[in-house]
């Protein structure tokens, strides 16, 4: 916490290569509360509507947005995510469209930090390099690619570090002590422990294993910690938020989205009330885990 | 990698590579047991005990040597080339499948797991898995896309009947690329007790060299049976490629013989031209799926396409990496057949040799066909026979417009 808190001083001062992420856990920290970190995906159930949601977010209480780029074949995602990644897709959202919608967002925001979140494939195809320097233009602070370990990372991480992009880790409840230090090795912005072995939207965990992992993954490293998958209720945010950094909420905000939408699968009248009426609750939650 | 090769068998580099292909691209949670799986496999392979009780089951268990077969009649009717078939389609459980299903489950057992996974597009996979699951008594759990299960509905009941549960996978295109989402999914909410037998030689490092090294068994006789036969190595090989196990356990012990011409066929489905076909090599490019880096067929985005091929072993938008590799490398030629053309070699097959090949392996005899036809008769062919066509009849009833209660 104090290396980001310097870094985010030093770029703030210099103006260049603005560090959202450092400066936003920096605040965190001077406010002594947990944050909440949202996930929606772009596109989902159409470019509009998805960009609306979005930017309603931080005013909900939304710290930090991972917003979702959608890919046909999402394996560590469950139900409710994958559904999300093919509306997204059959309604036309590209990973081109994702960038746009994230600088769309930034010409009202340019506080609150954005981390894409998505598997690599896409990137691939796009180009890492040309991938890196779009998504640093349309305003993004940080990368979740969640099949690129880190024994594979290299080939992007050297182009979003010439751009001021975090590529962002995930740890799990498999990640032992001896595999932890290869992934900091590559981790920046933040730490996303991922509290139980499964996929995205499964069942919670028990906060006593995850704050014990989490006390062990301090130990070696300073960076801000975010505990996610499988947290749905104003509760299990606080707990978790109090345990982490922050907390991550995923399946079940996009899960308000889908419950929403029309049977054709098109936007229905509180297609972007819904999400964001969860999200302040969360909100509220979150606030009252002071640290 | 430098132009001129000593070797084209030296395998994966230590982190999986084969050139740009390959590598280990999957979810943290699944890191440490890939990670794992490879240092009990490299155990395994140093201890002698372990060949030698593989070598026991594949002998009295699984049949092999599976024989070298001269196909006179279809040799004849070609009037070129002499076509042998490596008859894989008479191991048990009927197709090569269960050469690797039984060097995993030996792993498996090695690492104390005590329930299996396994994805299938023909079932093939799917049947010698909860057979090895059943001589073993593990759980045993096989995920199938509905598309497939529809098709091949004989396998899945005899996934059942050997104790299987089979879970029908209804998301994406619910063919091959579907089920193993669904297996990932499984193995990554299960990662302590589960073994997942991958059917091919693709998914993250270890799984292309390990489940290659279990099918070179096929190469490795094939060698010593034709020159028996033949006093001489082969010109030329030609197997079915759709992840590609058959093929590259064939290829393997042949690579570094540069006479020897090495040909693997892709499914062309209803023609290149049409972009309904499964032909990755020929017809994708580069990208990354299912953990590792191969040639996929995808959309401009990186969006994976939906494979077509009449065959549901071979309707897959990927292939092996090192498949991939070779390619590249220019020591294999991939070709690909169209669904016609394999529906075609299978009746000939039938007709002329009374050996009804799966719908899979007729791809590879209809490239045979194809080039024997052009071909001098001392040119000497070995084609994979790589699985038996029972469980295709159906499909090929419903492609030949009959009634399978009709008289033909």
């Amino acid at each position: 916490m104090t290396a980001a808190s310097t870094t985010a001083t030093a770029a703030t001062a210099t103006g260049a290569a603005r560090d959202r992420l450092a400066e936003r856990f920096a605040k965190l920290k001077a406010e002594n509360r947990g944050g909440l970190v949202i996930y929606t995906m772009a596109g989902d159930p159409d470019a509009r509507t998805a960009l609306e949601i979005m930017k309603g977010l931080p005013a909900a209480g939304a710290d930090v947005i991972e917003l979702g780029m959608p890919f046909s074949d999402p394996m560590a995602d469950g139900p409710a995510i994958q559904a999300a990644a093919l509306r997204a897709l059959k309604a036309g959202m590209t990973l081109q469209g994702t960038l746009d919608t994230l600088a769309a967002f930034r010409e009202g925001d340019d506080e609150t930090p954005v981390v894409l979140m998505g598997y690599y494939n896409p990137i691939y195809a796009y180009g890492p390099q040309r991938f890196a320097e779009a998504a640093r233009a349309a305003g993004c602070d940080g990368l979740i690619i969640v099949d690129l370990p880190p024994e594979e990372a290299p080939e992007l991480n050297e182009h979003l570090d010439r751009v001021g992009i975090h590529l962002i880790f995930l740890t799990t409840p498999t990640t032992n002590e001896k595999r932890l230090p290869a992934v900091l090795k590559e981790a920046g912005g933040f730490l996303y422990y991922v509290s139980i072995t499964g996929i995205t939207g499964a069942a919670s965990a028990v906060e006593d294993e995850v704050a014990q992992a989490v006390a062990g993954i301090r130990a070696h490293t300073d960076l801000p910690i975010a505990v996610g998958f499988g947290i749905r209720t104003p509760e299990q945010a606080a707990a978790f938020a109090r345990i982490g950094d922050a907390a991550v909420v995923g399946s079940a905000v996009v899960a308000q989205i889908t419950d929403s939408l029309s049977a054709e699968g098109a936007a229905g009248p509180d297609t972007v009330a819904r999400p964001l009426a969860l999200v302040r609750d969360l909100a509220a939650g979150v606030r009252t885990a002071r640290q | 990698m430098s132009h001129v090769l000593n070797t084209y068998r030296a395998g994966a580099d230590e982190r999986g590579h084969f050139g740009l292909f390959g590598g280990r691209y999957v979810a943290e949670t699944l890191m440490p047991l890939i990670l794992e799986l490879e240092e009990a496999y490299e155990a395994a392979k140093a201890d002698p005990a372990f060949h030698a009780e593989l070598r026991g089951l594949l002998t009295n268990y699984v049949g092999r040597p599976s024989p070298l077969y001269f196909a006179s009649r279809m040799t004849e009717a070609c009037g070129g080339a002499k076509i042998y078939f490596k008859r894989e389609d008479l191991n048990h459980t009927g197709a090569h499948k269960i050469n690797n299903c039984m060097g995993q489950i030996l792993l498996a057992r090695r690492m104390g797991k005590t329930r299996i996974i396994a994805e299938t597009g023909a079932g093939q996979h799917g049947v010698a898995t909860a057979t090895v699951c059943a001589l073993f008594g593990m759980k045993c759990v096989i995920y199938m896309g509905e598309t497939d299960i529809a098709r091949q509905a004989p396998n899945v009941f005899r996934m059942k009947l050997l104790g299987a549960e089979v879970k029908p996978v209804v998301s994406g295109s619910r063919t091959l690329k579907d089920a193993m989402n669904e297996a990932l999914r499984d193995w990554v909410t299960n990662v302590r007790d589960t073994f997942y037998i991958i059917g091919t030689v693709a998914g993250p490092h270890p799984y292309p060299s390990l489940v290659r090294d279990f099918q070179t068994v096929i190469g490795e006789e094939a060698r010593e049976q034709i020159q028996k036969a033949e006093g001489r190595l082969p010109d030329s090989l030609v197997a079915c490629v759709g992840g590609g196990s058959n093929a590259m356990g064939l290829f393997h012990p042949f690579l570094d013989d540069k006479e020897v011409r090495i040909i693997g066929v892709e499914a062309a489905g209803h023609g290149l031209e049409t972009g309904q076909h499964a032909a990755s090599l020929t017809g994708g490019r580069p990208g990354v799926l299912h953990g590792n880096r191969t040639y996929l067929l995808q959309d401009a985005d990186g969006q994976i396409t939906e494979a077509h091929s009449i065959s549901a072993g071979l309707d897959y938008p990927g292939i092996g990496p090192e498949h991939s590799w070779l390619k590249d490398v220019g020591r294999v030629e991939y070709v690909s057949i169209t669904d016609t053309e394999a529906v075609e070699a299978f009746q000939q097959t039938t007709r002329l040799e009374g050996i009804i090949p799966a719908l899979e392996s007729s791809h590879a005899v209809a490239q045979a066909m194809k080039m024997a036809r052009t071909l001098p008769k001392d040119h000497v062919m070995v084609v994979c026979m790589s699985g038996r066509g029972d469980k295709d009849v159906n499909t090929i009833a419903q492609a030949m417009g009959q009634d399978m209660g009709a008289s033909l």
